[in-house]
């Protein structure tokens, strides 16, 4: 066993500002590594359980709270919080309130350019800028009033891209679209998709607010896309985080997201008062990124993945995969926890982890 | 809007990836006694693996600045 560099440090600190050196320091390190050898988890420790123990005993406190703070805090934003998120966190859920937290560069860092770099990231729909939309039936043409001036050549682009013929025309504030295959169902779905399309700004930012955080103006967004953020010019690439895994996972890779998994657990357990050992998250990141992709705690991810059939059978869906493995023909090993208990036999866990073989020789007084 | 490349390593969620030499790969096999199969995994269409050019079949050897540790060493498998 070696020492970690923290303890490492540490100790040659220790050993600097008590001046100890040669057999002193020798003994103590002795003495140290003795130390560390008995806290150090046993080989065959069921560090698993440990983990789900310690993590879900703190989060039973968590329900009861979260559930009345969530009516205070939807008014502000709309960030889940409590077991909710802790939940999405560890189901991996591709579908959740996802926010962004954006820092520029020095440069940039002021109030006034903060506040123009927010306007300009946000998603702007056709919608936005419309006072009212209709479907002519009488001309089959689509009939779109702008509230505000708008440049007709852009949007001509745009109605382009959903429309493969048809004529535009502009008449004050008024737009007209006949598509040459007008039809009423799809002059209908023609207007939905023109309201539903993105004129400029970022998309997936659905708002933005600026505020202060020490000395620096950040950007708080609902909604996500950090691949388009990262590669603005003004943006801070270090610093500039987003709550979506799955996104850290495609944009900056596995090991990121194992990251971000654990400060965000860490981060909700936080809010909430509650001090979990980082250890036990650590296992948890680890496990959900293993397979070089993130994947849940449950049925579909980890859980529901292992090798053993009658593990996977204990935890959900029982039939489902027993009828699978035997039409497959699988072969269970019975190496793991949770078979051996179903069958009686000893589990290999603690003491029952380690086999004892007996020397014939030395039994017999020849050795 | 201006455009540019990421570096990814530049965020704070990432961290330093390395490809390990032949050598090292046997050595460290050797000293936990285990196959390439049983290390973890990572993808080889991984950002991080593509910014630094590993291959299937690399391992790569990841420095974690860790909580509990100072420096932690974590391996995957490039598959």
């Amino acid at each position: 066993m070696e020492m970690n560099q923290k303890l490492k440090e540490k100790f040659e600190e220790f050993c600097k500002s008590h001046n100890l050196t040669g057999q002193k320091k020798a003994q103590l390190k002795k003495k140290l590594m003795q130390i560390l050898k008995k806290v150090a988890v046993e080989p065959g420790t069921a560090i698993g359980v440990l983990s789900a123990q310690s993590i879900s005993e703190p989060a039973t406190q968590m329900t009861m709270r979260s559930y009345t703070l969530a009516s205070q805090t939807t008014a502000l934003a709309k960030v889940t919080h409590g077991l909710p998120r802790m939940i999405e966190i560890f189901d991996a859920r591709k579908t959740f309130e996802r926010s962004m937290i954006i820092y520029l560069k020095p440069k940039y860092n002021n109030k006034n350019y903060a506040k123009k770099f927010a306007e300009k990231i946000k998603e702007k729909k056709v919608k936005d800028s419309l006072a009212s939309s209709s479907i002519d039936l009488l001309n089959m043409q689509l009939e779109f009033i702008f509230a505000e001036k708008i440049n007709f050549d852009t949007f001509k682009e745009i109605v382009k891209n959903y429309m493969k013929d048809g004529k535009i025309t502009r008449k004050g504030q008024t737009v007209y679209i006949k598509p040459d295959d007008a039809e009423i169902k799809n002059l209908r779905s023609l207007k939905f998709k023109l309201l539903d399309a993105k004129v400029g700004g970022i998309k997936n930012i659905l708002s933005v607010a600026v505020k202060k955080e020490k000395n620096d103006w950040i950007i708080t967004a609902e909604g996500s896309n950090l691949k388009a953020i990262l590669e603005l010019e003004e943006v801070d690439v270090n610093r500039t985080k987003t709550n979506d895994i799955y996104e850290v996972e495609s944009v900056l890779g596995i090991e990121a997201a194992r990251n971000l998994i654990l400060e965000q657990a860490r981060e909700t357990l936080r809010d909430q008062g509650l001090s979990v050992d980082i250890r036990h998250l650590l296992l948890i990141a680890d496990t959900m990124t293993f397979d070089g992709k993130v994947s849940s705690i449950g049925r579909y991810g980890v859980a529901g993945h292992k090798a053993s059939v009658l593990a996977r059978a204990n935890f959900e869906e029982t039939v489902k995969h027993l009828v699978n493995a035997s039409f497959r023909g699988e072969r269970d090993n019975l190496n793991s926890t949770i078979e051996n208990v179903m069958i009686g036999k000893v589990a290999p866990v603690g003491t029952g982890f380690v086999k004892l073989v007996i020397d014939a020789d030395k039994l017999k007084g020849k050795k | 809007m201006a455009k540019k490349e990421i570096n990814i390593f530049e965020n704070y969620l990432v961290p330093k990836h390395e490809i390990m030499t032949e050598e090292e790969k046997q050595q460290l096999l050797k000293k936990f006694n285990i196959s390439l199969k049983q290390l973890p995994r990572i993808k080889e269409r991984d950002p991080a693996v593509k910014a630094i050019g590993a291959k299937k079949g690399d391992i790569i050897k990841i420095e974690r600045k860790s909580e509990t540790a100072g420096v932690a060493y974590y391996y995957r498998v490039v598959v």
